[in-house]
């Protein structure tokens, strides 16, 4: 090293360049960190599915892939409608009042969550970290479920529980409800997923 | 730079060819630095024969991995079947597939071992705080890499588990969902997640993995290894400046370890021909299933090495955060109570916004910062241990229960990972999870309670 003292001209150049060269570096990432978001043709890919519900039993449940999640269309019996009543006190959202903007649309913040009580159609992805929940539609006491069970969803991964209306059951790591995806009936048997206004 | 040497006119070829190179790249510095002049203690025991064994399985890592690329194919509508190709059709495939699968396994056993021998044994630290620090990033590397790469087979486990890893980081508040997408680069996990993962898995992970393997081993040669005297051996050295204690790697350790590769290649060979899947453990059952979108299978769970700290992560519900509260809230009293000055106050006052913290965000978010936590917490080790002796040989008997309780707590929250969810699987992983932490974080206080024995001048060697 050399003993000759600091040029503070010189030193006041290297800042500089160094903080040209930072600025720089810096939006050179900005395109490489861009590539990680979804491409024009994924955003593309959201478009509304049909879905014909006329062949579904009561206590039948058909799924249909809208947006590359699974969509449930379940036609609940009387006796699993009623079960929503006693789940009620046993849900933590029961009137779907958590983000209803994103996971209920105004037409499905009912008891039933749904437009027609009869029909639920709800994305079957659980909003604890997104694996889709098995069918527990049988009532009676089961493995990883309460004594109780009025019959729902059970989540495989985290075993969060949601009743038959997909509202999740309190202290379960899933925090909000089944999502319900904007949907209108274009007849009595064609379901719209995705889409809620007629364009 | 060195002087220009010149080998004798009647020198062998090799030895001028040799001088030739030492001229202009340091071979035999590097050669002996590292191997013939590089001077372990001579207490080594079986504990030390897991750094050269995760180097064994790194080279067989990439090695086969290198060859799997050739055949693989990362496009979610043929990646299932191009594995299955290599599996039937490709000329001898399924040996390096499946020396690759078990080789996954085989890292994680040798590194936890590895990471254990250095916990029992003190070697994180002063002066050897960064070589554990290196390796700890190692870890993070490993993990990622492993995760990864269970993405690629593109089956039912890949394919969920990828989902749930990945809504994790959905949890943080505020930027979750935008860096979840970011992340999986669709809504969902799909064929952009899939061709990024491959490419992280191939390229990125591993150079940055072989440069802190690098970095790991230069910062362990410049420090000296430790031994399970957890005693230095450079305080004592004879009048060439070599430690009496210490001997060279090569021969020495080289031959002990070749001894632990020709062992740990009879149960990785056995286990590659008889039994890859490893009874689900190795290769889940359900990865033989191609990814399906809509359908998760009725019990999933990550593979063995993950499990761990996925219990951690389940055991994170409601009532777990309000004992979490509980728990800040008894130290913020303590340091009330039990500190001076300022910092009496600073720390009720961060443990007042901790209670506030848990209450405002959602279990699932601080779920995700347990089982970070888990992993970050070991960073910071070398700072926790207060204890006058580094080794457990030296340490008060109670120490050694409070790790025979760490190890059977960290069995435990493994086996739990790997079971279906139940009530009382989530009380004892939590008990774990409590503990796991209180092991770490109750450290400074705990590691300097009892009756230590003297740590002696000179290393316990037997000749035998």
């Amino acid at each position: 090293m050399s003993d000759s003292p600091v040029d503070p001209g010189r030193r006041t150049w290297v800042a500089i360049t160094a903080g040209a060269g930072a600025i720089g570096g810096v939006a050179a990432a900005v395109p490489f960190v861009s590539t990680f978001a979804p491409s024009e043709r994924a955003k593309a890919a959201g478009a509304a599915v049909e879905a014909d519900i006329g062949a579904l039993q009561p206590g039948e449940k058909m799924t249909v892939e809208w947006r590359g999640k699974p969509v449930w269309i379940l036609r609940r019996t009387k006796e699993q409608l009623e079960s929503l009543k006693k789940t009620e006190p046993q849900v933590a959202d029961p009137k779907s009042l958590r983000n209803p903007g994103e996971l209920t649309p105004a037409y499905a913040r009912n008891d039933h969550r749904s437009i027609k009580p009869e029909y639920l159609v709800a994305v079957g992805i659980c909003s604890h970290l997104g694996c889709s929940p098995s069918d527990k539609l049988q009532a009676g006491a089961q493995p990883s479920l309460p004594d109780d069970w009025q019959g729902g969803f059970l989540c495989p991964c985290h075993g969060s529980t949601f009743d038959m209306a997909g509202r999740v059951f309190k202290n379960k790591p899933a925090p909000d409800n089944l999502e319900v995806p904007p949907h209108m009936y274009l007849t009595d048997t064609v379901l719209l997923i995705g889409e809620d206004k007629k364009a | 730079m060195a002087d220009f040497k010149t080998a004798p006119a009647d020198a062998p070829m090799g030895v001028k060819l040799l001088t030739w190179v030492d001229n202009r790249f340091p071979a035999t510095k590097l050669y002996k630095e590292h191997l013939s002049e590089y001077y372990a203690p001579k207490n080594f025991n079986w504990w030390y024969i897991y750094g050269s064994m995760a180097l064994l399985v790194l080279v067989i890592q990439i090695v086969t991995g290198i060859f799997l690329v050739m055949h693989y194919k990362p496009d979610a509508a043929q990646a299932f079947a191009s594995v299955e190709y290599i599996m039937r059709d490709v000329p001898w495939g399924w040996l390096i597939r499946y020396m690759h699968s078990t080789g996954a396994s085989a890292f994680f056993v040798v590194v936890y071992l590895h990471m254990y021998r250095g916990l029992i044994y003190g070697s994180y630290r002063k002066p050897r705080e960064l070589v554990w620090i290196f390796g700890c990033a190692i870890f993070l590397c490993l993990m990622a890499e492993a995760f990864m790469g269970y993405l690629l087979p593109w089956g039912q486990m890949s394919y969920w588990g990828a989902q749930v890893i990945v809504n994790l980081f959905a949890a943080v508040p505020f930027v979750g969902p935008d860096l979840a997408l970011l992340i999986r680069g669709d809504y969902v996990v799909g064929d952009a997640t899939l061709n990024r993962f491959f490419s992280f898995h191939v390229i990125a992970v591993p150079l940055v993995l072989l440069g802190l393997v690098v970095a790991h081993i230069i910062a362990l040669h410049e420090v000296g290894s430790n031994n399970p005297d957890g005693v230095e051996i450079k305080a004592k050295k004879d009048e060439r400046g070599i430690p009496l204690d210490g001997i060279p790697f090569h021969p020495y350790y080289t031959v002990h370890d070749i001894f632990g590769v020709g062992i740990f290649l009879l149960v990785f060979c056995a286990i590659v021909f008889f039994g890859p899947e490893l009874g689900g453990y190795f290769l889940e059952y359900n990865n033989f299933i191609p990814a399906d979108p809509l359908k998760t299978p009725p019990h999933i769970a990550p593979v063995w090495y993950f499990t761990p700290f996925y219990s951690m992560l389940r055991a994170t519900t409601d009532p777990m955060v309000n004992v979490l509260c509980v728990v800040v809230g008894l130290a913020g009293v303590a340091g009330l109570v039990g500190m001076k000055g300022m910092t009496r106050f600073a720390m009720f006052g961060a443990a007042v916004v901790g209670i506030v913290l848990l209450k405002t965000f959602d279990a699932k978010f601080w779920g995700v910062i347990v089982m970070g936590g888990a992993i970050v917490v070991l960073f910071f080790l070398p700072w926790l241990d207060n204890a006058p002796s580094k080794s457990i040989r030296y340490r008060p008997g109670w120490h050694k229960w409070m790790y025979a309780i760490f190890v059977v707590f960290f069995v435990v929250l493994g086996y739990l990972g790997i079971q279906p969810p139940s009530e009382l699987g989530t009380l004892v992983a939590q008990a774990g999870t409590l503990f796991y932490f209180g092991f770490f974080l109750l450290m400074p206080w705990w590691s300097t309670i009892g009756t230590f024995k003297p740590t002696p001048d000179r290393v316990n060697y037997t000749p035998h």
